[in-house]
């Protein structure tokens, strides 16, 4: 996805364009309002992340300009302020939803995919991977004549195998993408979820590979 | 929390009692002055009638072959009965010899011929007015003082006495009622800037802090002033604090999100086993301040509103469902169903802004404590005088022994050993609940789980 951040703090903007890029999203920096409309003039986004506090106006005048123009582009507002004083208005203004810093990624990302959901989002979230057709946004598989809704950490781990077919991915990294930092869980909590996605598989060209002491890895069959 | 205030006296009530004391006084006074006035006038001319026919008796004895006569001369009784039924004495006498007329009647003793003088007696059991005066005769060739005693009954003048003695009770009465109007027009009117005030203050909204705009007496300009003034320092210092709260929040979250963001980045991209467990350490201690600080903040900020709510009429279902689908993608993330079932639809006055804090609390503490693959039940609806909204989760229950501690500020379960939380969402949904007339409830499920029931006053 196309995030477009509009952020003061330079420090918090470095870290979240690298956590972003992490997991392949193209993010562009604005650091002022100025700038943010000097992007928006060039490029299409599919997500605006708007801090609420800014140096040349607050973001809420960006709101309302970007509702005003009718601009189809979802806004996540990031909110450090506390959470009583502000959030009323926010979504009042227009914002899609809103998210208060420091937050998770996975976070973040469930929260645009819901907006996206929400908005109806394009078509070319879905991808064919051999036989199989995969909808990232509604969360949806199609084996054959099947169609199939995936939960949400079925999708999750899907969505990270998808990104990058043939490539082995260890049960570590599948954890961290999977579960919030504050869970306890063994690394066999991942074969559960392995295990769904292959019987939602069966009967299609693609696998789920175990590739002993390493990982897994998404590949044809 | 209010103080009883100290009461002594009333400003209407004193006015009152001072001025109905004047008028009482006033009353009075006029009753005495004009019965003494009556007594007084009615005597005078008892007194002037009696002299005029005494005299006139007097002046009708002449000397005939020297012996008196005394003609009685009728103009002078009917000068006497003119007035009213009293009876009439009369008895006259020289210096050695009792004339005619009544030989017991009481007789002064005379002044100087020419002269008059009045006596009250008591005569037949009556009392009586008596004048006495004498004249010089001569018979022959002797000078002769003649003497008479005329007295009234005072039955005319006892009944023209009570007349006025009436009308002026009448009077002191009427002017009494008079003063008493006036002193209850008066009472009220001097109090009635004071009770505008009063109303244009208590009718204000609780946030409503602006200056006294309405007209005042000058009597009561510094008052105002001061008023204004408290009124004035109470509003910056309360936007002060809310604008610190929001402030110390931004403040201590940014830096905290950089730290998490990077931890996060740093965590996808090292390999080692040991460096990864610190770096989901530190995402834990970071998750742990942040939501600490923020439900810290969070229960600062309510504290500060539930003083001074801003009611609005709140939709029950509107409500709940909006936090419901705010908080569905954070339990997607464990697959977590969030179910919202609504019982009975209604409004309820409620600040809206408080409101949704306290269900998000409780909301986020059920999906804390909600295993993986379950579900939260969510239903809402009305119990008697209040609206309810209840959360039911699949979790493990509070531990039996702390219910009741648990809600406590800072209590947590025993159970609640590596969740992240500061435990203050409990105490902040309870303290919204209390300041919306209505309470918090927690227990455990027969099944399992807990279950948190937050009511709020229907009225």
């Amino acid at each position: 996805m196309r995030f477009l951040l509009i952020e003061d703090n330079h420090d918090l903007a470095s870290a979240t364009v690298d956590r972003l890029s992490l997991d392949g999203h193209v993010v562009d920096h604005a650091a002022t309002l100025e700038e943010a409309a000097d992007f928006r003039a060039t490029t299409d986004y599919d997500l605006i992340l708007l801090d609420i506090m800014l140096p040349d106006g607050d973001g809420r005048s960006f709101l309302n300009t970007h509702r005003s123009a009718n601009d189809p582009v979802p806004v996540i507002v990031t909110t450090a302020r506390s959470e009583v004083s502000d959030r009323v208005g926010i979504l009042d203004l227009g914002a899609d939803d809103y998210i208060t810093k420091p937050f998770d990624f996975s976070e973040l990302e469930a929260r645009c995919r819901a907006v996206l959901r929400r908005k109806g989002g394009a078509s070319r979230n879905v991808i064919m991977i051999g036989d199989v057709e995969f909808d990232s946004l509604s969360g949806t598989l199609k084996v054959g004549p099947n169609k199939i809704t995936l939960r949400n950490r079925e999708l999750r781990l899907f969505e990270i195998f998808a990104s990058a077919p043939e490539q082995i991915f260890s049960k570590s990294k599948l954890l961290d993408r999977l579960f919030s930092y504050d869970e306890d869980v063994s690394e066999n909590a991942i074969e559960v979820y392995i295990g769904r996605l292959r019987k939602h598989l069966l009967g299609s060209r693609v696998e789920i590979k175990t590739v002993r002491g390493v990982g897994y890895l998404l590949a044809n069959k | 929390m209010i103080t009883p205030i100290n009461i002594k006296g009333s400003i209407r009530r004193r006015l009152l009692i001072m001025l109905l004391g004047g008028a009482l006084v006033l009353a009075l006074g006029l009753f005495f002055v004009f019965q003494r006035l009556a007594v007084q006038l009615a005597e005078e001319s008892q007194d002037n009638i009696l002299r005029a026919s005494a005299t006139a008796i007097l002046d009708s004895a002449s000397v005939v072959d020297g012996e008196i006569q005394i003609d009685l001369p009728y103009s002078a009784f009917s000068m006497l009965s003119n007035v009213s039924n009293d009876r009439v004495f009369y008895a006259i006498k020289t210096d050695q010899t009792f004339l005619t007329g009544y030989d017991d009647l009481p007789f002064p003793p005379a002044p100087e011929s020419g002269n008059h003088e009045f006596a009250t007696e008591t005569y037949q059991d009556e009392t009586v007015r008596v004048v006495v005066t004498s004249r010089a005769m001569t018979t022959g060739e002797n000078p002769v003082r003649l003497f008479i005693a005329l007295a009234q009954t005072q039955d005319g003048q006892a009944s023209l006495i009570a007349r006025v003695v009436r009308i002026s009770a009448w009077v002191g009465f009427g002017v009494f009622v008079l003063v008493v109007a006036l002193a209850l027009i008066t009472a009220k009117a001097t109090v009635a800037p004071l009770v505008r005030l009063t109303e244009s203050v208590s009718r204000r909204g609780p946030s409503e802090l602006r200056a006294v705009a309405a007209p005042v007496p000058v009597e009561m300009v510094p008052l105002v002033t001061s008023l204004n003034s408290f009124m004035d320092r109470l509003s910056n210092s309360l936007s002060r604090t809310e604008e610190f709260i929001a402030d110390a929040a931004h403040r201590l979250r940014t830096p905290l999100a950089i730290v998490r963001t990077r931890a996060e980045t740093t965590l996808m991209r090292v390999e080692r086993e040991e460096n990864r467990a610190a770096l989901k350490d530190m995402i834990r201690a970071i998750d742990e301040s942040s939501r600490a600080a923020g439900q810290m903040l969070d229960h600062a900020m309510v504290s500060l509103r539930t003083d001074s709510l801003m009611k609005a009429q709140l939709n029950l279902s509107d409500i709940v469902s909006e936090i419901v689908g705010r908080m569905t993608p954070a339990a997607e993330l464990r697959d977590i169903q969030l179910k919202f079932r609504l019982d009975e639809n209604v409004t309820f006055p409620g600040d809206p802004v408080l409101v949704q804090s306290a269900l998000r609390n409780v909301i986020d503490n059920a999906l804390k404590f909600s295993p993986v693959d379950s579900c939260v039940q969510i239903s809402a609806g009305t119990l008697g005088q209040f609206a309810f909204v209840k959360v039911q989760d699949e979790g493990g229950g509070f531990p039996t022994s702390d219910l009741e501690t648990i809600i406590k500020r800072f209590s947590r379960g025993e159970n609640a050993e590596g969740i992240v939380g500061s435990g203050l969402g409990l105490t902040i949904a309870s303290d919204v609940a209390k300041a919306h007339g209505g309470t918090l409830e927690i227990e455990n499920a027969q099944e399992a789980g807990a279950c948190v029931s937050l009511y709020f006053s229907l009225v």
